[in-house]
């Protein structure tokens, strides 16, 4: 194997070969996609049904104040033990039109399931939320569009961004009777559940049945292929829109800022997923045998994960700092154990290796530990062999500069809103991961998107009053 | 290990535990079954005169609680569909094989002397160790004047009562319907009829649930359904209810009782000898879960029996008899409180919203900077109703506190308050 067939990990490219000997480097497509399936299952009506009896209909609800959209949790769940799956789907989808694939990617292991009063009930064991919410969005059948739109307004609201926190928004607008454009750089809508979520957390083409859900109610234009400060301008739009909404989610990575980082195999760990999810032939991917991951968020544990169904034998996640520090949640660590990734904690990447061929060949870390509260270097290093690095080390907004053309005030790399999401500029709004409020969460961006939907009709009818 | 013996308006069998008259006791072979896995007696399923009752397709029906598990249960089986003679010559050959267990034959045959006269004899020619009289079959056999339509005419019950203790040496056992208004009337006159025990409760007339797709309740007998009889855990409270009724009133007191209704466990069948019954007769829990259940049945009333000191089922037969009254002689001065262990507390609120919108909104939800909620009881409000216990998830969280009172025992018949006290 060459080191430039690691670096264009395409569809296009045939690499069979390159799979890790360890793993059946004769999988067929089709046992692939079996080791890409739910990475848990759907419940059965049967489980649904004795899981939904376990909720306490608790009154001011605790798993309610722990969803950032804020479901009605407990009615939701009441619906669905009597058998009433449509109103138990549209309780979830009226606070989260997302709650599809909010059921899926979630971690409710921090939210509402942490919240559960049944963790501290003798059963020692929350009820299962999350599935349960997949249960019935998955099962409900509804007829037409669960929402009405209501009457036109006659405004017209330019989206840019068809991640979570557009399509939110542009639902909520179009909801409230307003028309939408939503304005989308990639090709297809759905942002980080269409490009960036590990393949067995959203299965099915799911992220595209939800859109065309959500763009079921009518009145959503999507233009996709359209970026923003190449196709289309900020301050064209602010003049041809009634409002803007921006929604550009966090477009470029961050760097470790080490020689050979360049190298065709260190790469992006978010550039790799979105191959991966868009593969239609996954034995066409390009594989590594060995790799290290940087990194200790939820995108590090989705590429190392992702990484050893494909068939690496050898996948090592490393981070700077111990455990208890990691972005990812406890819950997403444990899945990472499960597919016998190792986790090096307390070391700092120093050196990318390169032979004399220029093939990669490892990396060396220095040993970090905390003095005083601080991070610092110990004489401590060690080096770990490995034929490719991925860089997980978290995204940052990029906004296209442009002479003459004014930009939001951006506030600590991010762009700086008010509490009715509105930017320093006029008419012009924003919400999701761009924006500097919350945990960058799926679900975080779908209720931001709502209530940046609810302050924008706000304004708008303020000023035609 | 406490004694658990019975004799039963004079028939013995080892153990209290009978299998009620129905399907699990139609046929020797079911019964063998059961003898084997340990069942102290069991009353054979109904005989009637020839020809056999003929049986529909479905029969059985049931309501769930959340969990899936059935909490009541309902059938629209008429008596045995098997000649008479078979079932004589089975219960003749049971006995012989089985001759420390308790069997007693179910009998309904049309109101008339000779129809009763005669088959009173043949079963006492089986050997069967006694006689049980079905007034209670509630669908079917009452549209024949039978079952149900005896047991509800105190009359009836009285005179065929009388008939079969003429004719027979055999005890005979009278098993009353619940589907009347006052359960007293019918034991009173199994009683004047010379009954020497009564069973209860049959059945109770009832329609479980409805197909709402097809509009027809269940079970479906090709689309169309009846009433069926009610048993399982969901009718115990009746049926405990009615047992205390006959066991506390003065025309009836001391007549043997056989506890029928929802005895799923020792602990049921312990309640049921509590009240005065001297066996239990159980068919649900048996059916649901087959005969086996029988041997926990007997092992957890023993030990309970062990750490009580009670070494044989007379020590407690009973005694809660005297603990159940009637509502004005309860004292208007004893006081129970509400009070909530915050430890406990999971925070779910529900004893709050239940006593805010329902009753006396004693309780206070006092929210906490992490978003919680703590409820502390509002002792004044609070008027000790056991609302809040009963919705409580948590074993132990929520316990009513009886309060100190220096007022002594009054009741309603002594109360100043009480507009008739004088008319006592």
């Amino acid at each position: 194997m060459t080191t430039s067939n690691i670096a264009v990990p395409t569809a296009e490219t045939p690499s069979m070969d390159t799979h890790s000997p360890s793993l059946d480097t004769h999988l067929s497509p089709s046992s692939l996609d079996t080791l890409f399936s739910d990475l848990q299952p759907p419940l059965t009506d049967r489980q649904a049904a004795i899981e939904s009896a376990r909720c306490l209909y608790c009154y001011d609800a605790p798993c309610i104040k722990a969803c950032p959209t804020g479901i009605n949790i407990p009615s939701f769940i009441a619906s669905l033990h009597a058998g009433n799956v449509e109103g138990a789907a549209r309780t979830i989808l009226e606070s989260n039109i997302m709650g599809g694939s909010c059921a899926r990617v979630c971690p409710t292991e921090i939210l509402c399931e942490q919240s559960c009063v049944r963790n501290k009930e003798a059963e020692c064991a929350p009820v299962l939320i999350g599935r349960l919410q997949r249960y019935a969005t998955d099962h409900a059948s509804f007829t037409g569009h669960p929402f009405k739109r209501a009457e036109a307004s006659g405004k017209t609201i330019a989206v840019i961004g068809a991640g979570p926190a557009g399509l939110s928004c542009a639902h909520r607008l179009a909801m409230l009777g307003h028309e939408v454009e939503v304005f989308e750089a990639e090709d297809k809508a759905g942002g980080l559940n269409e490009y960036g979520i590990a393949r067995y957390k959203l299965t099915d083409n799911y992220a595209q049945q939800e859109v065309d859900f959500i763009l079921g109610i009518g009145g959503i234009t999507v233009h996709s292929g359209k970026a923003l400060g190449r196709d289309i301008q900020l301050d064209t739009l602010v003049t041809e829109f009634d409002a803007v909404f921006l929604a550009i989610g966090l477009q470029a990575t961050r760097q470790l800022q080490l020689d050979q980082e360049h190298h065709s195999a260190v790469m992006d760990a978010v550039d790799y997923i979105k191959t991966l999810r868009q593969a239609s032939d996954l034995s066409e991917l390009v594989v590594p045998q060995s790799a290290v991951v940087i990194g200790a968020g939820n995108t590090a544990i989705d590429i190392a994960c992702q990484l050893k169904r494909l068939g690496a034998e050898e996948v090592t996640l490393v981070y700077r700092r111990g455990e208890q520090d990691m972005g990812a949640t406890h819950h997403e660590q444990q899945i990472a154990k499960q597919h016998q990734v190792r986790i090096r904690t307390w070391s700092r990447p120093e050196t990318i290796h390169v032979d004399e061929n220029g093939h990669l060949t490892g990396m060396t870390f220095r040993r970090t530990e905390l003095q005083q509260n601080h991070l610092v270097d110990t004489h401590l290093s060690e080096q770990i062999a490995c034929e490719a690095i991925f860089k997980a080390v978290g995204q940052t907004l990029s906004l296209p500069e442009a002479d003459d053309v004014e930009l939001p005030v951006i506030q600590n790399g991010k762009i700086h809103v008010d509490e009715h999401f509105k930017t320093s500029m006029d008419k012009v709004f924003a919400g999701g991961d761009c924006t500097g409020i919350g945990q960058d969460l799926t679900v975080e961006a779908v209720q931001q998107g709502k209530l940046a939907a609810l302050a924008i009709h706000q304004s708008l009818c303020q000023k035609t009053a | 290990m406490a004694d658990l013996s019975t004799e039963f308006a004079g028939i013995k069998s080892p153990n209290p535990f009978w299998l009620a008259s129905a399907p699990p006791t139609d046929k020797q072979y079911n019964v063998e079954r059961a003898f084997e896995a340990g069942w102290g007696g069991v009353v054979w399923k109904t005989l009637g005169e020839d020809p056999a009752a003929v049986n529909v397709s479905s029969r059985y029906s049931a309501t769930y609680d959340g969990f899936g598990n059935v909490a009541g249960f309902n059938n629209i089986e008429l008596i045995t569909d098997r000649t008479l003679e078979v079932n004589l010559r089975e219960i003749e050959a049971v006995k012989k094989s089985w001759p420390d267990r308790a069997l007693v034959v179910s009998l309904m045959v049309p109101c008339e002397e000779e129809s009763w006269k005669k088959i009173v004899k043949q079963v006492e020619q089986t050997g069967a160790d006694g006689l049980e009289l079905n007034f209670g079959c509630p669908h079917g056999m009452p549209e024949r004047g039978m079952g149900a339509a005896v047991g509800q005419v105190p009359e009836y019950v009285e005179m065929v009562t009388r008939w079969c203790k003429q004719y027979s040496t055999l005890p005979v056992i009278v098993k009353l319907t619940p589907n009347i208004t006052d359960i007293r009337f019918s034991a009173r006159a199994a009683h004047r009829g010379n009954a020497d025990a009564v069973s209860l409760i049959n059945t109770i007339n009832s329609i479980t649930g409805i197909d709402l797709d097809n509009m027809v309740a269940r079970p479906i007998v090709d689309g169309k359904s009846t009433h069926g009889g009610y048993c399982g855990p969901a009718v115990k409270p009746i049926a405990l209810n009615m047992v205390s009724e006959i066991a506390r009133d003065p025309e009836t007191k001391g007549l043997p009782i056989s506890g029928i209704g929802g005895i799923s466990n020792w602990r049921d069948a312990a309640e049921f000898i509590s009240l005065g019954a001297g066996c239990v007769q159980v068919c649900t829990a048996a059916m649901i879960y087959g005969f086996r259940i029988v041997s926990e049945m007997k092992d957890g009333l023993s030990r309970w029996m062990d750490s009580k000191g009670y070494e044989t089922l007379t020590d407690f037969q009973g005694l809660a008899i005297a603990n159940t009254t009637d509502w004005k002689y309860l004292n208007m001065n004893y006081k129970v409180v509400a009070s909530i262990d915050d430890e406990k507390c999971i925070g779910c609120g529900r004893c709050y919203i239940g006593c805010e919108d329902t009753s006396h909104q004693a309780i206070k939800a006092i929210a906490q900077t992490d978003g919680s909620n703590k409820f502390e009881v509002i002792e004044a409000e609070c008027v000790g109703c056991n609302l809040c216990q009963i919705t409580c998830p948590v074993e132990n969280c929520i316990t009513m506190v009886k309060q100190d009172s220096d007022k002594p025992y009054m009741n309603w018949t002594q109360d100043p308050r009480n507009p008739y006290r004088d008319a006592g």
